[in-house]
């Protein structure tokens, strides 16, 4: 594919600012500001950005709890998530939803599935409306490989396949299903090859290559559009950090971590723009001091955000309410 | 007005309702050419084969697929089997459609996950213990959803209308001793819907409220009749929806009459109409003159056998003998 110097200077900015923002999360789930679980993708952002910027506006995605970075490459708003993740008010969610289910509709964005496995029948919902309105829209689910053992996941493989649906299953292998590896798991050495089990392309790429990740969903996208039905793409990174902010992260030694820290993403997006001369290092400098200004104000927002009040916990649970809601 | 059965009366409703929106999507395990398992699809693919889709034995798949498409804004009415088959997707169900609209601040555009389940209910057929239960129990804990329970042609046009016309994810029960029972519907020019939350006295009396559902509110009439013979009044109050639930004609029928008698097919213990007892308990008790008594299924699994299953239902001599019971007290 085709890439301006503005299209690379895009993708650095998104990647440093996902990269920014998770930061920003561990510090104040640390410090004790951000109640709840937490889950972070540092290590994984060449997927966030590569995918979205792929997408169409109108076509739909859904990520996993350790993808805040899709969410904010959809153009939900800084601002908006970090208030939802405190619990405010002003959250995108007005403080229901909270990390696990924060996303916006009107963005085509869905919320974390807090149940694994469930967005992979879901999301065939959406590739279903767009193909019944034939408006050439497409629909991703991006999800880690533990939510690939569970049953939706085949059976939703299987609706998309069956009914030619423009879905794309995206996997971000990161090799443990919390705490348990990949050989716990199951015994194909690519989760990719069970597209064939249900007719489905299954394609592998290399997940902190921001490169293979925009050429892997161009290629899918198109067929997709195209009314050629669904891909399975396996993309293999690595979490940097727990399961969840708090994770003793007892199942992993630090060569491992070591091993994968030397293969960042970002820092190998970098090199590429440096010696390709696309950018000089000043110009990457001025690209984290921006986004740590832009997460400064995100933290700002929240901070000053008021809580939601006792109206707010009886709304919105039904659009017709008869009577129904007993408090 | 001319006379169908309940199965027609569906059949229509969807029908009517793809005419109008044709967003509407009907789909499940062989609701196609098949036309369903009990046949109230049939004829529905013929005339809608974009709109009536056939599935595989998927019910994880099905459900999710109508919960994603009902947030995109169409109008999916997928058919499970049997109503038993709501615990394989149960989190779609409990977990997704009643919550969605709530913990996305409901972004929807005013809109929750709208689709309407269509699930056949309850005993009779011989089908034992996995596709003979009444599952309304099992749903009404989840909050965000709405449950319906038909028990007359009329009213299951109706409902079913204005459950595809709503903004909200129902849970749609159909009896299946019901399907071949026939009753008034009116033409199918002529357009009308039943509200929520609307419930329907099918008999005036005056000594006993009995509250009943589905397939049991038939034979609270004929214990009805019955029991006027005796010189005993029934008042018979179907709450047609069960969430929401029109608790006002429940209180002013138990304010008339001061006994209290409900009678749903399903297990006792965690039984839906357990429920009317409670709010009568807590908002209408000075009216009630003696204790409730509930006229249930035993806490068993349905025995196939048919003399067994037999003993297990619910029979109108158990309705006779509870409002005596009531009266005596």
């Amino acid at each position: 594919m085709t890439l301006t110097n503005n299209d690379l200077r895009k993708l650095l900015e998104d990647m440093i600012y996902i990269r920014t923002f998770e930061d920003r999360l561990r510090i104040n789930f640390a410090a004790g500001a951000i109640p709840g679980f937490v889950h972070l993708g540092i290590g994984q952002e060449a997927i966030m950005a590569g995918i979205c910027f792929n997408l169409q506006d109108d076509d739909t995605i859904g990520a996993s709890h350790r993808e805040h970075g899709v969410l904010l490459c959809r153009g939900i708003g800084g601002d908006k998530l970090m208030a939802e993740l405190y619990g405010k008010r002003t959250g995108i969610c007005k403080g229901k939803g909270g990390s696990m289910h924060a996303g916006d509709l009107e963005k085509s964005t869905l919320g974390c599935n807090g149940i694994l496995g469930s967005a992979q029948t879901i999301i065939n919902g959406f590739s279903f409306a767009h193909k019944f309105r034939k408006d050439g829209k497409l629909a991703v689910t991006v999800f880690g490989d533990g939510a690939s053992n569970r049953g939706e996941f085949h059976e939703g493989l299987n609706f998309a396949s069956i009914w030619n649906l423009p879905t794309i299953y995206f996997i971000c292998n990161n090799g443990y299903a919390i705490s348990v590896p990949k050989s716990k798991q199951n015994k194909v050495d690519d989760l990719s090859a069970r597209g064939a089990a249900y007719g489905v392309p299954g394609i592998q790429i290399d997940g902190n290559d921001i490169f293979a990740v925009l050429e892997a969903t161009e290629e899918a996208f198109k067929r997709a559009r195209a009314g050629g039905g669904p891909t399975l793409i396996e993309a293999k990174t690595y979490r940097w950090r727990g399961h969840f902010e708090g994770d003793p992260d007892i199942y992993r030694d630090q060569e491992e971590k070591d091993f994968w820290m030397a293969k960042c993403p970002i820092r190998r997006f970098e090199k590429y723009l440096l010696d390709h001369e696309v950018m000089t290092q000043a110009e990457i400098d001025g690209i984290w001091k921006s986004a740590s200004d832009r997460v400064d104000g995100h933290q700002k927002f929240a901070e000053e955000s008021p809580w939601p009040d006792r109206d707010d916990l009886l709304r919105d649970v039904y659009y017709c309410d008869e009577g129904s809601v007993q408090a | 007005m001319r006379e169908i059965t309940m199965a027609e009366a569906i059949r229509e409703a969807l029908d009517e309702e793809i005419a109008r929106n044709p967003e509407v999507v009907v789909l499940g395990e062989d609701v196609g050419l098949f036309g369903g398992c009990f046949g109230v699809t049939a004829g529905l693919y013929e005339k809608y084969p974009n709109n009536v889709l056939d599935t595989m034995i998927a019910e994880t798949g099905i459900l999710g697929l109508s919960l994603g498409a009902a947030y995109a804004g169409m109008k999916p009415v997928p058919e499970l089997m049997f109503s038993d088959f709501l615990t394989v997707c149960a989190d779609y169900v409990v977990n997704q459609a009643s919550k969605n609209r709530y913990m996305t601040g409901m972004q929807t555009g005013g809109q929750s996950a709208a689709m309407v389940v269509r699930c056949p209910n309850g005993a009779g057929v011989r089908a034992a213990a996995q596709h003979s239960q009444c599952m309304e129990g099992f749903v009404l804990n989840a909050p965000g959803l709405k449950i319906a329970c038909p028990s007359t042609p009329y009213d299951a046009k109706g409902l079913l209308k204005y459950a595809i016309r709503g903004n909200d994810p129902v849970i749609f029960f159909e009896h299946k001793m019901l399907y071949g029972v026939k009753g008034p519907v009116p033409d199918p020019g002529e357009d009308y819907v039943v509200p929520f939350a609307s419930a329907d006295i099918k008999r005036v009396g005056t000594d006993v409220t009995v509250v009943a559902t589905q397939a049991m509110v038939h034979k609270a009439l004929s214990a009805a009749a019955k029991l006027e013979e005796e010189g005993i009044s029934v008042e018979v109050v179907d709450p047609r929806s069960l969430k929401p639930l029109d608790k006002n004609t429940i209180f002013g029928s138990l304010r008339k009459t001061g006994r209290l008698v409900v009678v749903n097919e399903a297990y006792r213990t965690g039984n839906a109409l357990n429920e009317v007892v409670t709010l009568c308990a807590e908002e209408c008790f000075d009216a009630l003159r003696g204790p409730v008594v509930r006229v249930t299924g035993p806490d068993t699994p349905i025995p196939f056998s048919p003399v067994l299953e037999d003993m297990w239902i619910v029979q109108e001599s158990d309705i006779i003998k509870g409002v005596l019971k009531a009266l005596d007290a």
